[in-house]
């Protein structure tokens, strides 16, 4: 049996069905995934993403701990409550996890990563905190909701604590503000606006019940890949991990390499960048009708690659997916569909946000 | 709860069978397996006069998450595709056992037929995870 989060009951009693994730018992879906996508286009939809972690790091040395463990550079993180998108990388520049860093204050940071790699990344930060005096604290007494789509935030906000809403109105986007022990931030996985909700366990249940009673619609981990992957966000485990870098993940755009900052695995990206990446990981849009897989083989002038993620649009209304391939590859390439070559198209992600196509069909 | 019509015919494989007036078997893919491979995007259905085998892969559905084959239960020719699946392969979510049907057969008697369930024991199956 998986860990279970403070929605678990509810999950059951609306009907869904539920799939192991990074060891948790976790939606995948209440009914249709694909209207529980739309409904994040076009509207407003929430997920239980409290097998997510969030890790309070507290002390004078954190934000130079962060300078140090982090490729994206938290020294540009100035105004209170904003976040950023990083990678924590080993010495030779694999990535150890992807995650989402809050400065609140010079002596607290606020991050949140993943639920399949959150033991072995607390282990790594505890062994460099502990060196510079900060302190290391999982919060595996919040709950998360992120509430996701064009009418997410309006819907949310009335919902939540008075203290916080206030606060919750003003925040720009990758921005978030604290309020008691709950914490509200303007960030998500799937291309649209809204929050990311973090807050007590044994309040979760009821702001769930409020948000669905506001119209937001439940939606489960099935239309959270297909939002995240339309909208171009890598899935670690599937589209990077300890055996890739970011320069070859399509995330060269999260790591800082210029200034004198020396982070862990800095100097292995810079001899990658040197000699020039061998592969990178871009979009594909399948030309003919089928669905792209993770796994499957793509075959370009340049060279074999691999889908790494891979499934249908439900905006677009044809199969995308993300593919590792020589750095050279371009144009049009064909990938292996149960053993017949398929012609699919490389292009640039993201495939849509703000509920829109952003490449040409 | 699936629906498990009792005057069907059923596989292991979550096929279901229905014979016709005219003696063709009109086959599909049972409310279970719809409800588990959720939104259907993708149906490839065979072409009339294809020969096939019980056990053959005669056709493929794809949903969001899942590519699947189906098997024909039985050997015989295969009398139609149902052509409305090409553009609203959710007919199969909407009405696996009506308009969602996937293929019609004529039996031709030659060759085993796969082993075939009534309601009763194929609930046992689904019942039993399978």
């Amino acid at each position: 049996m998986g860990k279970r989060t403070a929605l678990y009951d509810l999950h059951l009693a609306a009907g869904a069905r539920m799939v192991d994730f990074g060891g948790w018992d976790m939606p995948v879906g209440y009914g249709s995934q694909i209207e529980e996508h739309h409904a994040v286009r076009r509207d407003a939809g929430m997920f239980d993403v409290s097998h997510m972690c969030a890790v309070d790091l507290r002390g004078a040395g954190v934000r130079a701990l962060l300078l140090r463990l982090l490729a994206n550079d938290v020294g540009r993180l100035a105004a209170p409550g904003k976040a950023l998108y990083s990678c924590m990388l080993r010495p030779d520049g694999g990535v150890i996890d992807d995650l989402i860093a809050c400065y609140l204050d010079e002596k607290w940071f606020r991050l949140v990563v993943n639920a399949g790699t959150a033991d072995k990344d607390l282990a790594w930060i505890k062994e460099h905190a502990k060196q510079i005096g900060v302190a290391v604290v999982p919060r595996r007494d919040l709950a998360i909701i992120a509430v996701q789509g064009p009418n997410a935030r309006a819907r949310t906000m009335p919902l939540l604590p008075e203290g916080a809403r206030e606060a919750a109105g003003q925040l720009g986007s990758f921005f978030g503000a604290s309020c008691d022990d709950w914490f509200v931030s303007r960030t998500g996985y799937t291309g649209e606006d809204g929050f990311e909700v973090a807050l007590p366990s044994e309040a979760a249940a009821g702001f769930w019940n409020a948000l669905a009673a506001a119209g937001v619609a439940r939606c489960g981990l099935g239309a959270r890949d297909t939002l995240r992957l339309e909208a171009g966000l890598n899935l670690y485990g599937s589209d990077m991990d300890e055996t890739t870098t970011p320069l070859e993940s399509g995330l060269a755009w999260t790591v800082v390499l210029a200034g004198n900052r020396d982070f862990i695995g800095k100097a292995a990206l810079e001899n990658q960048r040197a000699a020039g990446e061998a592969q990178k990981l871009t979009g594909l849009l399948l030309l003919e009708r089928g669905v792209l897989r993770s796994h499957q083989k793509v075959f370009s002038a340049a060279g074999e690659g691999e889908v790494t993620s891979g499934t249908y649009s439900p905006t677009l209304e044809r199969s995308i997916g993300l593919v590792r391939l020589p750095a050279a590859a371009d144009g049009t390439v064909e990938v292996d569909i149960r053993g017949k070559r398929s012609p699919a198209r490389l292009v640039k992600p993201p495939f849509v946000r703000n509920g829109k196509p952003k490449i040409e069909i | 709860m699936s629906q498990i019509p009792a005057d069907l015919r059923y596989t292991r494989s979550h096929e279901w069978m229905r014979t016709l007036p005219d003696g063709t078997v009109e086959i599909g893919i049972t409310d279970h397996a719809q409800q588990s491979l959720g939104d259907l995007v993708f149906v490839e259905v065979p072409e009339a006069g294809r020969q096939l085998k019980a056990g053959d892969a005669c056709a493929v559905v794809e949903s969001v998450k899942a590519a699947s084959d189906v098997y024909s239960p039985l050997t015989g020719e295969v009398v139609a595709g149902n052509p409305g699946l090409a553009t609203e392969p959710e007919l199969i979510n909407k009405d696996p056992f009506g308009e969602g049907w996937i293929l019609r057969l004529k039996p031709s008697g030659g060759g085993a037929a796969a082993e075939s369930l009534d309601a009763a024991a194929y609930e046992a199956v689904v019942a039993a995870g399978g």
